[in-house]
């Protein structure tokens, strides 16, 4: 127990804070996927084909092909292709990107390859009524959207945007591998200077129980109190 | 883009796929062994069995991954006892402590869809069973394990391509499997996106042939 007190004598401090960086990382790197997702969902979902081959690619892509190795792309690849843009406006300096971002925008692009699969998901299984109805009674197309579609697809898309919540906080564990000192790599450099790996792995996976389950209470009520009118 | 290193990259990736499929392969069958077995305790009335089923899928579906690999490779060697005993031999290979934790993850996601496939099973086909007067057991084998094992299909098709998502962290355990590879060579050439190129289609290559043989068992085994 002394190893967790807080202070200089153990790690508790180091630890707390290192959870807060998780769960900051897992709160933007869902932004960012949500951001994508609005790009690429109404892409899916258009009428055109190259549009939707360009969106099927983002998603088969991101799903195929291991987490790990998308991160290892922004660590190695992300300060490299912004010094290439900024050299195109005759910026030649070294710029190094800061870990939080890579890891935030890595582990974002990933969770929006999820979002958009289940927004799209969310959209076909709309009644085709609803948006029949919006169109016959004189709404705007953008009124349509945020009137109309957007509350269904929301209530609809909340239990499986959990998943995708699940899967992004647990993907952040990942990002230790760039050096992020979040809950991972706090442990890792714990368990390395007081030799007590066990202690501090399990501490590590208790922390993310916590966080699941914390997260799905608050998830169970955001469903309920979208599902009212239901 | 630098398509010479591409081509020189490629056999050594190749190479180091087949340690990726072999870690999935072992993995995932222990695995199906391990989710058979905890859907069945879920489903069994003893609360304790029941509780300790649910505890389990619940801790291995709530943490990373990377914790319960760490925690098996680096956590359990610190203990003295256990060192002195024969499952040693095993927990000092980093292959095998990567299988252990892949196949002790994908179980605890195997028994999940398992029990949920044995519980939408149309009771009528059991009633059928018992009133032909067949022995439970036989029910269970003959009539719900083969319609529980088609239900699960769909689900277990994406649960196989995490997997092989999942085998990716044995680089973390000094394995060079592909993504293993791939890192070395990316930091060595500082060329992440050639790199990413060709490990990304070996991935995807491997993705598409699952995902096709799954839909092959769909349509094999469908009812209708």
């Amino acid at each position: 127990m002394e190893l967790l007190a807080f202070g200089d004598t153990g790690w508790g401090d180091e630890l707390f804070y290192a959870t807060l960086m998780t769960i900051a990382v897992s709160i933007t790197a869902m932004l960012i996927g949500f951001s994508f997702a609005a790009i690429f969902t109404p892409l899916k979902l258009s009428k055109y084909k190259f549009l939707n081959l360009t969106a099927n690619i983002y998603t088969t892509v991101i799903r195929g092909v291991p987490e790990l190795l998308v991160i290892y792309l922004f660590f190695f690849g992300g300060s490299g292709a912004i010094m290439f843009v900024a050299s195109m406006f005759g910026y030649n300096e070294y710029i190094e990107i800061n870990a939080f971002v890579t890891g935030s925008f890595a582990i974002g692009i990933i969770s929006g390859a999820y979002s958009t699969e289940v927004f799209r998901g969310a959209i076909q299984s709309i009644d085709k009524g609803q948006f029949e109805a919006a169109k016959v009674l004189g709404f705007s197309k953008f009124k349509q959207f945020y009137k109309i579609i957007l509350p269904q697809m929301l209530r609809l898309a909340i239990p499986n945007l959990s998943n995708v919540w699940q899967i992004t906080l647990k993907d952040t564990s990942l990002i230790s591998v760039t050096g992020l000192v979040e809950i991972m790599r706090q442990s890792y450099i714990a368990a390395g200077s007081t030799r007590d790996p066990l202690f501090f792995y399990s501490f590590a996976a208790v922390l993310y129980l916590l966080l699941t389950f914390l997260s799905m209470k608050l998830i169970n009520r955001l469903e309920t109190k979208y599902s009212k009118g239901y | 883009m630098d398509f010479e290193l591409m081509a020189n990259s490629l056999p050594k990736l190749l190479g180091a796929t087949v340690i990726t499929l072999k870690l999935l392969s072992v993995s995932l069958i222990i695995g199906l062994f391990i989710g058979l077995v905890f859907a069945i305790l879920r489903l069994n009335k003893n609360i304790f069995l029941n509780k300790f089923a649910y505890g389990y899928s619940y801790v291995f579906r709530g943490t990373p991954l990377l914790v319960q690999i760490f925690i098996i490779y680096f956590g359990l060697g610190q203990i003295e006892y256990f060192r002195s005993t024969f499952l040693w031999v095993i927990f000092k290979e980093p292959y095998w402590c990567a299988i252990i934790a892949f196949a002790l993850n994908t179980g605890a996601y195997t028994s999940e869809i398992l029990r949920s496939a044995f519980q939408t099973i149309n009771p009528g086909f059991i009633e059928a069973g018992k009133s032909l007067g067949i022995s439970n057991k036989i029910i269970f084998y003959k009539i719900q394990i083969p319609i529980a094992i088609r239900q699960s299909l769909p689900a277990y098709g994406n649960e196989i391509i995490l997997m092989m998502k999942g085998t990716s962290l044995a680089s973390t355990v000094t394995l060079m499997d592909l993504t293993g590879v791939a890192k070395y060579i990316i930091s060595t050439t500082f060329k992440p996106i050639e790199i990413f190129v060709v490990a990304g289609s070996i991935y995807l290559f491997m993705t598409f042939i699952i995902h096709n043989f799954i839909k092959f068992l769909e349509k094999k085994y469908s009812v209708s």
